[in-house]
């Protein structure tokens, strides 16, 4: 079975935008937030979503989970209508909104996923053991009897996943997971996406603006441009579409003049006198290390860093490509 | 005083320009004000004609006008209690208020003023007159009673705002500012004269109410509008706002300094 | 979970639990609350009784009589706020995004509204509304017998009905209004408001708003008029008073269907 579905999927919203003038008949637009979209997604993929902010995310996922109606399209998630089987995909179905909280922000984690199983109706012993599991995978155990306000964002967040995993859905949406947490964080909260995956077979789909989710959590990317499916396909293959490089920056202990004869880089430019660097560089034809590599031998190298392409930056090559 | 007229001024003007903005809750609350005129009315106008016509000075007229007034009025004063100031001590933002170059009680009343004299276009004046409209009302026929009037309406206003002030800045000592909030919502209505005028209270209540400042923030501006005060007993009731506003403003600003002391010494 | 009632309804438990124990352990607020809530009982029925101060005859009722309405009425206002009065707080919801949390859950969206919260400290007014109502039994001219007791029983449990009803349809109009909640005020409030009132002395406009619409009239005035043997005012016929189970039908199916445009709105099904 097709875990997600879409065909033709569209919605409108209707904008009024309302002057101080008094014209005849308020100016009414109407916004096309999804335009279109058809796709499938298999049980057990990994999926990132990725758009600009309005490009259409939010509302697929809320098209998805049964809180929109389409305008028109045919959409089915674990094989039901969203709409009219709404309650029967609620228990199929693990949605982590980085903006909203499933939690009760005034009692402990702990009370919080007790009230969840009851909700999910999970039989006591299956509940129990669920709970810790996701407890020891997030490492929850020091906040458990912590209140939910009183908790980090790093904290909250894990307690947000393992409260929509609870009932061990099959797909898990999650709507920008990593947004605001520190890189420490992020890599745990990673970490367990894919070992969850892993264990359960669970098919992800996620919304982020951070290529470094992407490059670690999802094989397939589907980016959504003003609505309309702008790429769908490997990230590798994205790299190659609109030819988004990574880039490394050196920091040398001696000045050297610009390295432009690096094997496989571009050199975007210098700084204090050839001591900081930066080479971009496409991961198809070479790796950070081979870099890195060829530039030790020119100089020592004291620090580096490697930075990913930027989302936005990535989206507008790609609408610009479509052009 | 670190801020001139001016600047008070501007402050007024950008609370009446911000209140501009809610016109839906705006009619919203005109609805919810014109429905409970008439219910208001309607029991009101029968216990004038129970007691034969006069009750208190009032006839079904002069009844009409304390309705209609005061359910115009509402939009006007705070008798809710609620204030953005409480959530800004509780989290620490009312830090910022102090560091600007204006008193914080009196940047707050100017915009406070500035935006509930907003309300009196879509909600006061139609407030009265749907209820001229459909029930009529006796009011004043000399242009006296409506300057005075205008003037007591403001500082009736006023008068809530240093109420619901002083509520406010008691959270620089208490963990929860809402209880409070709940105790005047309810006192400050009754005693205010919100839903039976206060010549119709027993003597004893009366003058209960009386020893607060409620009756300066709805009942004596109404009285002074519809007429049922005049002369010199409308020039004392104005005076006896002014102190009740002097009074309140100055417990306020005693308590904020206080406040600030608190705040500097423990460092929020 | 011995019987298919209660593991249907254990969800909603475990959440409404919660609730409680949330507000027991803030103690010294609680009891504020619960103060507050007390006092705005008390200062309602010195706002009826004001009126009595100065007259002893209103809209046909002596004020034992009006105290039987007023006990009934705000006794069955005050358990429905407690149970759904955080429902005409609907835009908080929506804000928040709760509302699309409820989405995620396999439980109805109304009924886990309505379990979502519950106000302990609306049992304050519990005792303003008994003793109104006790007082009125013993002081008006009541014509005791059994069907008299059935009628004040089945009223009380219809007016509860009726005034969560009205809670329900706040809610529902409220996807509208999200800007303008209050506008609800004027029928939950005003509701309240109007059903404690002798509703002879209403205008035409009044008696369809109050008496058909919202039937606040069912709650209290109308029953309590079969009590005390007096005539029903134009154009409720006498076995009106009887009829507030019939009102309780009636105000639910409006609810509900409120409930059910304003989602669809909000799903935004149908533009």
């Amino acid at each position: 079975m097709t875990i997600i579905e879409t065909e033709r999927l569209t919605r409108q919203f209707v904008r009024r935008s309302r002057g101080l003038r008094r014209s005849p008949g308020r100016s009414r637009s109407l916004l096309t937030a999804v335009d279109d979209v058809t796709l499938r997604i298999e049980p057990g993929e990994s999926v990132g979503y990725i758009g600009a902010n309005g490009a259409g995310k939010s509302t697929t996922i809320k098209m998805l989970t049964g809180i929109l109606v389409p305008t028109s399209g045919r959409v089915r998630t674990c094989g039901l209508d969203p709409v009219r089987q709404r309650r029967l995909l609620a228990s199929r179905v693990g949605v982590v909104f980085g903006q909203r909280s499933q939690l009760w922000w005034d009692l402990p984690v702990r009370e919080s996923f007790e009230i969840l199983a009851a909700i999910h109706r999970l039989p006591a012993r299956a509940g129990a053991m669920r709970q810790d599991e996701l407890v020891e995978q997030l490492e929850m155990g020091a906040f458990l009897e912590t209140p939910v306000r009183q908790l980090s964002l790093g904290q909250r967040m894990r307690a947000e996943v393992a409260a929509a995993l609870l009932h061990s859905p099959e797909l898990v949406i999650l709507d920008e997971p990593t947004i605001g947490l520190d890189l420490l964080s992020k890599q745990r909260l990673r970490e367990f996406l894919v070992a969850e995956r892993g264990r359960h077979g669970t098919t992800l789909l996620l919304t982020t603006h951070d290529m470094g989710d992407i490059a670690r959590l999802c094989e397939r990317v589907l980016v959504i441009d003003h609505g309309r499916l702008a790429y769908d396909g490997s990230l590798a293959g994205l790299s190659r579409t609109v030819g988004a490089q990574r880039v490394l920056v050196v920091d040398l202990t001696e000045s050297l003049p610009d390295l432009n004869d690096i094997p496989d880089t571009r050199h975007l430019g210098s700084e204090g006198n050839g001591l900081r660097q930066r080479l971009a560089f496409d991961a198809e034809q070479t790796t950070a290390a081979r870099v890195l590599s060829a530039v030790s031998k020119r100089a020592e190298v004291r620090d580096l860093s490697v930075e990913e392409p930027d989302i936005e930056d990535v989206v507008r090559r790609i609408y610009s490509a479509h052009r | 005083m670190r801020a001139g007229v001016r600047t008070y001024w501007k402050l007024v003007v950008s609370g009446f320009r911000q209140e501009s903005h809610y016109r839906l809750a705006a009619f919203a609350g005109l609805v919810a004000n014109v429905t409970f005129g008439f219910l208001k009315a309607a029991i009101l106008f029968a216990t004038v004609r129970a007691s034969g016509g006069h009750l208190a000075g009032y006839d079904v007229g002069s009844m009409s006008a304390y309705v209609w007034l005061s359910q115009g009025m509402l939009g006007m004063v705070n008798l809710s209690g609620t204030h953005e100031l409480g959530e800004r001590i509780r989290s620490g933002d009312v830090a910022v208020d102090f560091a600007r170059p204006v008193d914080i009680q009196g940047s707050y009343l100017a915009r406070f003023v500035g935006a509930r004299v907003f309300t009196l276009l879509p909600r006061g004046l139609p407030s009265v007159v749907v209820g001229a409209l459909t029930i009529g009302m006796t009011m004043p026929a000399t242009a006296q009673p409506y300057l005075l009037g205008g003037v007591s309406i403001v500082l009736g206003i006023a008068s809530s705002f240093g109420c619901v002030y002083v509520i406010h800045v008691l959270g620089f000592w208490l963990v929860e500012t809402r209880g409070l909030q709940l105790l005047y919502m309810v006192v400050s209505g009754f005693f205010a004269g919100l839903f039976v005028p206060l010549p119709l209270f027993p003597s004893w209540l009366h003058d209960a109410a009386y020893a607060t400042p409620f009756p300066s923030v709805m009942m004596t501006p109404i009285n002074v509008l519809s007429g049922q005060l005049t002369g010199l007993a409308a020039w004392h009731s104005v005076l006896v706002q002014v102190a009740w506003l002097a009074g309140v403003l100055l417990l306020g600003r005693v308590l904020t300094s206080a406040g600030l002391r608190k705040l500097e010494v423990q460092g929020g | 979970m011995a019987d298919p009632a209660s593991a249907l309804l254990a969800p909603y438990k475990a959440v409404l639990a919660s609730r409680i124990r949330a507000q027991r352990s803030y103690r010294a607020s609680f009891a504020l609350d619960l103060g507050s809530s007390l006092l705005v009982g008390l200062v309602e029925l010195a706002e009826v009784w004001i009126l009595f101060h100065n007259v002893t005859v209103l809209g046909g009722m002596s004020f034992p009589s009006i105290a039987l309405v007023f006990g009934l009425a705000d006794m069955a206002f005050a358990l429905a706020d407690l149970a759904c009065g955080h429902c005409d707080r609907l835009p908080t919801y929506v804000r928040a995004g709760t509302l699309d949390v409820f989405y995620l859950r396999p439980q109805p969206l109304l009924a886990q509204l309505v379990a979502s919260d519950i106000s302990l400290r609306r049992l304050a007014r519990c005792p303003v509304g008994a003793a109104a109502l006790g007082y009125g039994l013993v002081a008006a001219d009541v014509q005791w017998s059994p069907a008299t007791i059935a009628l004040l029983a089945v009223t009380f449990l219809s007016g509860c009905a009726i005034f969560s009803a009205l809670f329900i349809c706040a809610a529902g109009l409220q996807f509208f209004l999200i800007n303008g909640a209050e506008m609800t005020n004027a029928f939950v409030y005003g509701g309240r408001y109007a059903a404690t009132q002798p509703a002879r002395v209403w205008s035409g406009a009044l008696k369809v708003v109050f008496g058909m619409v919202f039937p606040v009239v069912f709650a209290g005035y109308l029953p309590v008029l079969r009590v005390v043997d007096l005539p029903s005012p134009h154009p409720f016929p006498e076995w009106a008073g009887w009829a507030a189970p019939l009102a309780a039908v009636w105000a639910w199916l409006f609810a509900i269907a409120c409930w059910r445009c304003g989602v669809r709105h909000y799903q935004g099904a149908g533009g």
